[in-house]
């Protein structure tokens, strides 16, 4: 039982990387850009929805909050692509990867001088209760992390696969040129796709922090998601989700089966291997320039 | 013996044959033209040659050397250059700094020496600065020799291509579409430095090439390719007027026939 | 205007484009060299000790341009390098290997090692080596734990006093000396710098990172190559981190976090990535943030009465600078130092875009 509990937990981590990865790897997909920040997003996300429900801040209704957090996350992430990353258009990667480094500061900074520097938690109308069956006792928290997992991935594939937009989205990061000339608006498509994962970010901050403590630096475990994303190929949906599931379960059975210290560095131990090894990750898509 | 021999050479991207039992031979101080329609894998023969790809079956031997036992960085030791058709020059240089990284594959100290600026860098400096300035003036370059590539009109960068290549002194020269896209003053221009090349330096050319009047001038012979297989060699001449070369071309015009028509 | 007619082959090898340029250099030396003259005026050497440490933040600044701005290698791991020279130095000195020994010889080896961990991610690019090595720097940190023996581990470890033929040179008790110190070993780098970049071999760093194709294609072996490139590179970072632990005095397994590596990065950014002075512009520009937030809050809290005391400004408002950058002037401090000295110099022709890079709209053109 014991065991299973361990699976339990591992699994609601590992469903919270997987949506950190799911955002990074959204943004990949449809622009090419790399945001090193995705992790400062779910931390930020969290935030907001503690300065929105938790009763030292504004007190709102939880259900209230949760969704108008989702939006404002979502309203940032489309900002911060219209503002500032449209510029960057036709640039090299690595200035990108910089840029979004640098965000991570300030978002960093911006969060622990808004709220707090301290641990804090989300206060959820369901904090402390369980379900108990059968000699299991799980956490409300964690069950509901991998159920609106699961539901958001369903959504996130109907989207890519059957509308407009999602293939609008597919065509925009092969050829941002081509796109344009076929009458897609690719710069409000990239900015609707920064939305899109910034939404994601604030769930999964959400989630995380209504079953811990969050503080400022939390936003540094996006490079565990970035393993996940890694394991994933970086170009997969379903395979950042998976990415994100085996790193969550590596760690708690690391700890526990391993000898020690080995779960803290597992997961980037992971993602080297990967990179070394299978850069295409396990679903691999290579490309090569044509000359 | 042939400068160059690739014999039944065949390279597959997963079910696409790009080069199908190709074999053709380059004889020294010749100026040998493959031609054909997009897609005929004449560039992929010369991305074989140049070891960028393996292939399926077949050989390749420069010089008498076997160049499948070499990996790509090895192939310019061997006397072999090339341009690139979509051009891939180093645009965060100048001119110059591009022309005398072609000189690498003569470079003979180490970085240990060049660390210190040693008088065997000094000297080894020189030499490539001199070998440099010989293409620059073979090719009129010297109003562009300081000048950064990334503002240089398409013309120029050719050029400048075609100048790196040559600044490894190589005895053979691969030249991947040297007319397309030049004016018809910068083509003649290509034709001429060519014939110089291939007559005053006694360097071998291998190119491809659309421009069926650039070929008809300078070629010695020609290997007409489409869709990886050879249709015709011979002089410029032979191959414009082969029947197959035409139909693939021009098609038959014949909608009755079956089989591959293209227009 | 200024014409430079060159009539031989050593105006474009050697060090110095013109004479003016020389004396412009010359007169830059002299005041490095008298810089410390003005601190005995004052008695003050608490500035200088700030000047230090940013030379020193300069030294690692050069070895991961030379990676990163000149081979086109992106590291988020240089921190780890530092860690390695500090230990091996520390190390060494302990064991007895007099200091003019064990310092070169620190940097030495902390190349090897940098070259051994690299050689398996060197056929990444971009975004894929940033991870790697930003993987490894993680890995790293934890390593200096376990290996306790020689780094102290989580308590971490003294470093003994720099001590050359009998003379004692301690950042504190000899600010001066410690300061000439540095500078030397910076203005030998340089020198060592700007003849690599001038040579064959600095000229196949800036092929790999302008076009791998191209660069094998004229027979430059991109294995090796890259490997020296992160050997120099590491080598730089060891030595640096070496002086740091002088400079600090003591050092332990969170002195060389990820946040230093990211600093390093994002610093060369600011100075101008690809330029040798771009280290020393982002390490003046590292080094003045905390001197302007802490002038600043004085100023608020004399003149308006206001305190302010708001943790990781520095980080943010060094991240914010970058931003500016980035946005507006991607070449960096040193670029526009450039943009603004070739308009003057070609005054009145100067013609804007000059500088313009060129943008890739195309997949297959970004992919290398």
């Amino acid at each position: 039982m014991d065991f299973f509990q361990l699976i339990i937990s591992g699994l609601a981590n590992g469903c919270v990387y997987g949506l950190i990865a799911l955002g990074f790897v959204l943004i990949y997909k449809a622009t090419e850009a790399v945001n090193f920040a995705q992790g400062d997003f779910m931390m930020l996300g969290a935030f907001v929805c503690i300065g929105f429900t938790n009763h030292e801040y504004m007190g709102l209704n939880f259900w209230l909050a949760v969704p108008l957090s989702i939006l404002v996350m979502g309203f940032l992430g489309y900002l911060f692509n219209w503002g500032i990353l449209r510029h960057m258009f036709g640039q090299s990667q690595t200035s990108i990867v910089i840029l979004t480094i640098a965000m991570g500061f300030i978002i960093r900074f911006f969060a622990g001088a808004t709220w707090s520097h301290e641990p804090t938690s989300l206060e959820t109308p369901y904090a402390g209760q369980d379900i108990r069956s059968g000699g299991l006792v799980l956490g409300i928290d964690e069950v509901l992390i991998v159920v609106v997992t699961a539901i958001l991935t369903l959504l996130f594939y109907l989207f890519f696969s059957r509308t407009r937009i999602g293939l609008a989205m597919q065509a925009a990061s092969q050829n941002q040129l081509a796109a344009y000339y076929m009458g897609i608006p690719v710069k409000r498509i990239h900015s609707l796709v920064w939305g899109l994962s910034g939404m994601v970010a604030a769930v999964a901050g959400i989630l995380f922090a209504s079953k811990g403590a969050i503080d400022p630096s939390t936003g540094l475990l996006g490079i565990k998601a970035f393993a996940a994303a890694a394991i994933g190929g970086f170009g997969s949906l379903p395979g950042a989700l998976l990415g994100g599931l085996i790193i969550g379960l590596v760690e708690p059975l690391a700890s526990r089966y391993g000898p020690s210290g080995v779960s803290q560095i597992a997961p980037y131990a992971i993602l080297l291997l990967i990179l070394i090894f299978r850069p295409g990750g396990i679903f691999s898509q290579t490309q090569r320039k044509k000359v | 013996m042939s400068l160059l021999e690739i014999k039944n050479v065949t390279l597959r991207f997963g079910g696409l044959v790009a080069v199908d039992n190709v074999s053709l031979k380059v004889e020294e101080g010749e100026v040998f033209a493959l031609v054909g329609p997009n897609g005929a894998g004449k560039s992929t023969i010369f991305n074989l040659i140049s070891r960028f790809y393996d292939p399926a079956e077949g050989r390749i031997r420069f010089d008498g050397n076997d160049l499948l036992k070499s990996t790509a960085d090895q192939v310019p030791s061997f006397g072999v250059a090339r341009t690139f058709q979509n051009i891939e020059l180093f645009e965060q240089a100048t001119v110059l700094q591009n022309l005398l990284v072609g000189r690498h594959r003569h470079r003979q100290t180490g970085m240990f020496s060049n660390i210190i600026f040693s008088p065997k860098t000094y000297r080894e400096e020189l030499r490539h600065r001199a070998a440099v300035e010989e293409v620059i003036d073979f090719l009129n370059l010297q109003p562009y020799r300081d000048k950064m590539i990334g503002g240089l009109p398409y013309g120029v960068r050719k050029v400048v291509e075609l100048g790196r290549a040559l600044a490894s002194e190589p005895k053979l020269l691969l030249l991947d579409e040297p007319a397309s896209g030049l004016s018809v003053e910068e083509t003649q221009d290509m034709a001429f430095w060519i014939e110089d090349i291939q007559t005053q330096m006694g360097i071998s050319v291998m190119m491809v090439e659309h421009d069926m009047g650039l070929v008809s001038a300078v070629s010695s012979r020609v290997m007409a390719l489409s869709d990886g297989k050879e249709l015709a060699t011979g002089t410029a001449a032979e191959v414009q007027s082969h029947p197959a070369v035409i139909e693939a071309y021009l098609g038959t015009g014949d909608i009755s026939k079956t089989g591959t028509s293209r227009a | 205007m200024r014409f430079v007619f060159k009539t031989s082959y050593d105006a474009d090898i050697s060090l110095f484009k013109h004479r003016a340029q020389a004396v412009w250099y010359a007169l830059l030396l002299l005041l490095v060299l008298g810089t410390p003259l003005y601190f005995v005026a004052t008695g003050d050497a608490y500035l200088l000790g700030e000047i230090t440490g940013m030379l020193i933040l300069a030294i690692a600044g050069m070895g991961l341009m030379l990676l990163t701005g000149h081979t086109g290698l992106p590291s988020l791991g240089h921190a780890t390098f530092m860690a390695f020279g500090c230990y091996l130095n520390i190390n060494l000195l302990s064991a007895g290997v007099p200091w003019l020994i064990a310092f070169p010889l620190s940097g030495l080896i902390a190349g090897v090692l940098g070259t051994m961990i690299a050689l398996p991610v060197l056929r990444l690019h971009g975004v894929y080596l940033a991870l790697a090595t930003l993987a490894m720097s993680m890995l790293t940190s934890d390593f200096v734990v376990i290996a306790e023996p020689w780094t102290g581990g989580i308590a971490g470890a003294a470093v003994p006093d720099i001590n050359i033929f009998g003379m004692e040179i301690n950042r504190y008790s000899t600010p001066f000396k410690f300061y000439y110190l540095v500078l030397f070993v910076a203005i030998l780098l340089v020198w060592f710098y700007r003849n690599l970049l001038r040579s064959p071999t600095g000229r196949s760093f800036t092929a790999i990172r302008d076009s791998e194709i191209s660069a094998r294609a004229m027979g430059i072996n991109l294995t090796r190559t890259k490997a020296m490139s992160f050997f120099l590179s590491a080598t730089a970072a060891g030595l640096a981190g070496a002086l740091f632990g002088h400079s600090a005095g003591y050092v332990t397994n969170e002195t060389f976090d990820l946040v230093m590596s990211i600093t390093l990065l994002l610093m060369i950014v600011i100075g101008g990535l690809g330029f040798i002075h771009g280290a020393f512009f982002g390490a003046i520009v590292v080094g003045i943030i905390p001197v302007a937030i802490a002038n600043g809050r004085t100023f608020l809290a004399t003149t308006f009465d206001v305190n302010i005391n708001v943790p990781g400004l520095e980080s943010a408002l060094f991240a914010f600078i970058l931003v500016c950058f980035i946005l507006f002037e991607p070449m960096g401090l040193y670029g526009r130092w450039l943009k603004i000295r070739t308009y003057f110099e070609l005054f009145p022709f100067y013609r804007k875009d000059m500088f313009k890079r060129q943008k890739s709209y195309l997949k297959t053109d970004r992919v290398q």
